[in-house]
């Protein structure tokens, strides 16, 4: 009884705080722009399997399988670079033509972010080769992982920035039922291109466990005890293996949430992205960089949903094809997380990711594994008639 | 006061005449219908895949009915509902089992027994126009309606409470947790005797579950996650054009009416609204009402149509978006948007399954659009607009020539650069539809109509009146 309760407790807890990690992208975003962001669990599902690419690419795969990256994203990171070394000459000799001052690379149209999109790719690509000169050559396993964790949330990142730059940012102000529906483009564009042959294919895959599975301690459990006459009087009970992946996971997650914290309450960037979120035109006024301080919050969410796209697929390594109806379903209970904490709230988010875990578990182990998304939707739809602005959100008073 | 009400009564028609002017578009639909069933399916079943355009117009009608009935939410009233498939779930379900078990007790299998009004294209005519088997079918549809009407009215009572988005995640909420109940259900039953012999209503067998010689209810064997197999196919080119009219006649007639205005006064502004007097919560609670029960019949028609599973896991939030892709798409509160919309949306991945074959259509897009330009140019003589309507005309055609022959080379060149590099365009079709999607909301963010209307005059200016 004890050993269901303490296991089911763990389960909880580390899928709880990958629903905690998701929902803070979806949070952040509603608080910054107001709008539903579809697309982050695809973002999320993007995690997971650039994780699982970049294992096979630093040679986590079967003995014999190709370690390489595909040439097409060799192409695309030297036409990246391209792009930006022309953006540059042209905005140089555009700047010079006008007879404008001083170019500053901060302070042009495109290159600038070309140059951090460049930047950011190769630093991904490095990370990349440095994983896999950890896995084959030096036998550093652990580090390599950790760096394929990294190398994995970088590129999600990129994806994140790209995205709000091309597709949010045109619609900046527009009705927020247009900014919804290309929430959902993005999101059937990333299904879908995760479903080409060229990317991750249709079908479902095994990660490789970048792990030691190994079980690091056993709680309670019993030896069977046997009588004086050599009879079983209690039979031996398993007790509660607490694994590595498990204490590694969870402990990734808190650590990446005491970091958002201390990132969103304790620093200048943090107080600008509250300060846009309370009211965007008035920071602008500020002189806070509204445009900029959006970007970060787009970039740092995917960040945070790559990372539990990674620990995801190290708790359970069976990959769905990026369009399975698994992988929406999870994102919408981790946004169903973000509502019930209250949306806009980043402690909410975390509370209300751990929240949704243990409810989803704890139903399914004592009530009935069949109504688990019920427990779910329906505490969502509890929290919103007794709350409905979430259990750590506050209420705006409508103003006529 | 009272006098002015008496002047009033006075001047409204007598009920008779009132009956009369109200029931002529009603008739004309069905008569159209008639025609239709009776007329194109013929021809349609000489053609070479006139299985799969049939098939293709039958989607069409659904995509419509559910589209227009949630521009009645989302269009008029402005609510934010982003779980219409559950009540076409609902009405899918609903459906099914009246006709599936209906058919089983009364005939004693589930065969379809079709009158020729809902007969599909390859089925033989049976000589009758109307068959006990259509009669089911007709319960089914308006039974279906009734119970998304109800779930309807459960799901507008939030709207008390909640605002925007919240209500949103409410009706998404509903949705997924109506889809697990389904996918709990028992198996479909496919004996009759079985059917004969299970419990017919009885909410006790439900608890008591864990025994062996448990029996489910009728009503609760819909086929959990597998979906509902084995339904008969009754919906035919007749039941989709009425229930699509009807439903356009009905959203129009909203549009015009006082009850229907007080919807888009909610939508403009709800709290002038309120002050106003109108009882916003009465209203909303209508506004879901009413659509749910025209997702709910269209679910019915859904149920029963040819080459579809009936599950839950494909009526989802998926469904639920695509409806609301055709509503934005359209222009929020426009129903000839939205219709046109979900014509569209439905036929645009089927055309990019193969984008190649579009160089074939070319001639006839370019034929019909002349024709089109051709009668609005007659239109605009015959009603006195003396803008250079020859000019208008030919840079018109020009530019329709200039579009097709710069699609055509499209689809030329990616053929030609495709074909080597071993991609398949067809691979690419929910891609590219993503991408429109992008663009159209970033281009055109209001919409394909806006919130006007295609019989609107201000889409038709007169010339006079620019001055």
């Amino acid at each position: 009884m004890f050993e269901k309760f303490l296991q089911t407790l763990m389960d909880a807890i580390a899928v709880g705080s990958l629903y905690a990690l998701i929902a803070l992208g979806y949070t952040m975003v509603y608080g910054i722009l107001k709008f539903i962001n579809f697309a982050h669990s695809d973002v999320f599902v993007l995690g997971a399997w650039i994780s699982f690419s970049g294992a096979i690419a630093t040679g986590w795969g079967a003995p014999g399988s190709h370690a390489v990256v595909a040439r097409w994203v060799w192409g695309g990171l030297f036409l990246l670079t391209a792009a930006f070394v022309v953006a540059t000459v042209v905005e140089f000799a555009l700047k010079r033509a006008r007879g404008e001052g001083s170019f500053h690379i901060r302070q042009t149209r495109y290159a600038g972010e070309l140059a951090l999109m460049t930047a950011w790719g190769w630093a991904a690509m490095a990370l990349l080769q440095a994983s896999r000169q950890a896995n084959s050559a030096m036998g550093l396993k652990v580090v390599s992982g950790f760096l394929i964790l990294l190398c994995a949330m970088l590129t999600c990142g990129l994806v994140g920035f790209t995205l709000e730059r091309v597709a949010y940012r045109p619609l900046r102000g527009a009705p927020r039922l247009n900014v919804l529906i290309t929430a959902i483009g993005v999101s059937l564009f990333l299904q879908n291109a995760g479903q080409l042959d060229h990317m991750f294919g249709t079908r479902p895959t095994r990660m490789p466990s970048l792990l030691p599975d190994h079980v690091l301690t056993e709680i309670g459990g019993a030896a069977a005890r046997i009588g004086p006459d050599g009879s079983e009087i209690a039979p031996s009970r398993q007790g509660v293996q607490v694994r590595l992946v498990d204490v590694i996971g969870a402990g990734t997650a808190v650590v990446l949430m005491i970091c958002l914290d201390w990132l969103v309450f304790r620093t200048k960037m943090g107080r600008a992205m509250r300060a846009v979120s309370f009211n965007e035109k008035t920071a602008a006024l500020m002189g806070i960089p509204v445009d900029r301080v959006i970007s970060f919050t787009f970039v740092l969410g995917a960040m945070l949903a790559a990372a539990a796209g990674f620990l995801y697929s190290m708790k359970y390594p069976g990959l769905n094809q990026s369009a399975a109806p698994v992988w929406v379903l999870l994102g919408l209970k981790a946004f169903v997380a973000a509502v019930v904490g209250g949306i806009g709230n980043v402690r909410g988010a975390m509370l209300g990711g751990m929240l949704i875990g243990l409810i989803e578990f704890f139903g399914a182990a004592y009530l009935s594994t069949d109504f688990r998304d019920v427990y779910v939707f329906g505490l969502l739809i509890l929290v919103l008639l007794v709350r409905p602005s979430g259990l750590l959100g506050s209420t705006v008073a409508e103003k006529v | 006061m009272s006098s002015l009400h008496d002047k009033a009564r006075q001047l409204r028609p007598g009920i008779g005449a009132a009956t009369l002017s109200s029931a002529w578009p009603v008739l004309g639909v069905v008569l159209l219908a008639v025609a239709l069933q009776l007329v194109i399916k013929p021809l349609l079943s000489g053609v070479a895949g006139g299985d799969f355009y049939s098939k293709v117009i039958l989607d069409i009608g659904i995509n419509v009915v559910l589209a227009v009935s949630l521009t009645m939410v989302n269009g008029f009233t402005g609510q934010f509902s982003i779980g219409h498939a559950a009540f076409m779930a609902v009405g899918g379900y609903t459906g099914a089992g009246i006709v599936y078990y209906g058919s089983m007790y009364a005939y004693g299998d589930p065969a379809a027994r079709a009158g020729a009004l809902s007969t599909m294209l390859t089925d033989h005519h049976p000589g009758v126009l109307f068959t006990g088997g259509d009669a089911l079918y007709v319960t089914a549809l308006v039974a279906g309606g009734l119970v998304a009407a109800a779930c309807g009215f459960v799901v507008g009572l939030p709207s008390l409470r909640l605002k925007g988005d919240y209500l949103a995640i409410v009706t998404l909420g509903f949705g997924e947790i109506l889809r697990v109940l389904i996918q709990q259900s028992s198996d479909v039953s496919y004996e009759a005797d079985e059917v004969r012999a299970a419990p017919l209503v009885g909410l006790a067998q439900l608890f008591e579950r864990p025994r062996a010689d448990w029996q489910a209810p009728v009503w609760a064997r819909l086929g959990g996650p597998l979906g509902f197999s084995g339904l008969p196919f009754y919906t035919s080119l007749f039941w989709v054009f009425t229930v699509t009219g009807l439903t356009l006649l009905v959203a129009y007639r909203l549009k015009q009416s006082t009850f229907g205005r007080a919807f888009l006064s909610i939508r403009e502004d709800e709290i002038a609204a309120e002050a106003m007097g109108v009882n916003t919560t009465r209203y909303k609670v209508w506004a879901f009402v009413i659509s749910a029960f025209f997702a709910g019949v269209a679910g019915a028609l859904f149920a029963h149509t040819t080459g579809v599973q009936l599950s839950a896991q494909e009526l989802g939030f998926q469904k639920s978006f695509d409806i609301i892709i055709m509503v934005v798409l359209g222009g929020m509160g426009s129903i000839s948007g939205a219709a046109i919309a979900a014509a569209a949306v439905t036929m645009l991945p089927e055309i990019l399954r193969d984008p190649t074959k579009l160089v074939q259509w070319f001639p006839g897009i370019l034929v019909l659009t002349l024709a089109c330009a051709i009668a609005a140019w007659i239109v605009r003589a015959v009603r006195g607009v003396t803008a250079k309507p020859l000019w208008a005309a030919a840079g018109g055609g020009a530019a329709v020539i200039a579009l097709t022959a710069l699609g055509y080379t499209a689809v030329v060149v990616s053929r030609w650069i495709g074909h080597p590099l071993d991609i398949k365009l067809g691979d690419y079709r929910m891609l590219i539809f993503a991408l429109s999607l992008i663009l159209m909301m970033i281009l055109r963010p209001q919409g394909l109509f806006g919130v006007r209307e295609i019989w609107d005059k201000a889409l038709w200016p007169k010339a006079g009146r620019k001055g």
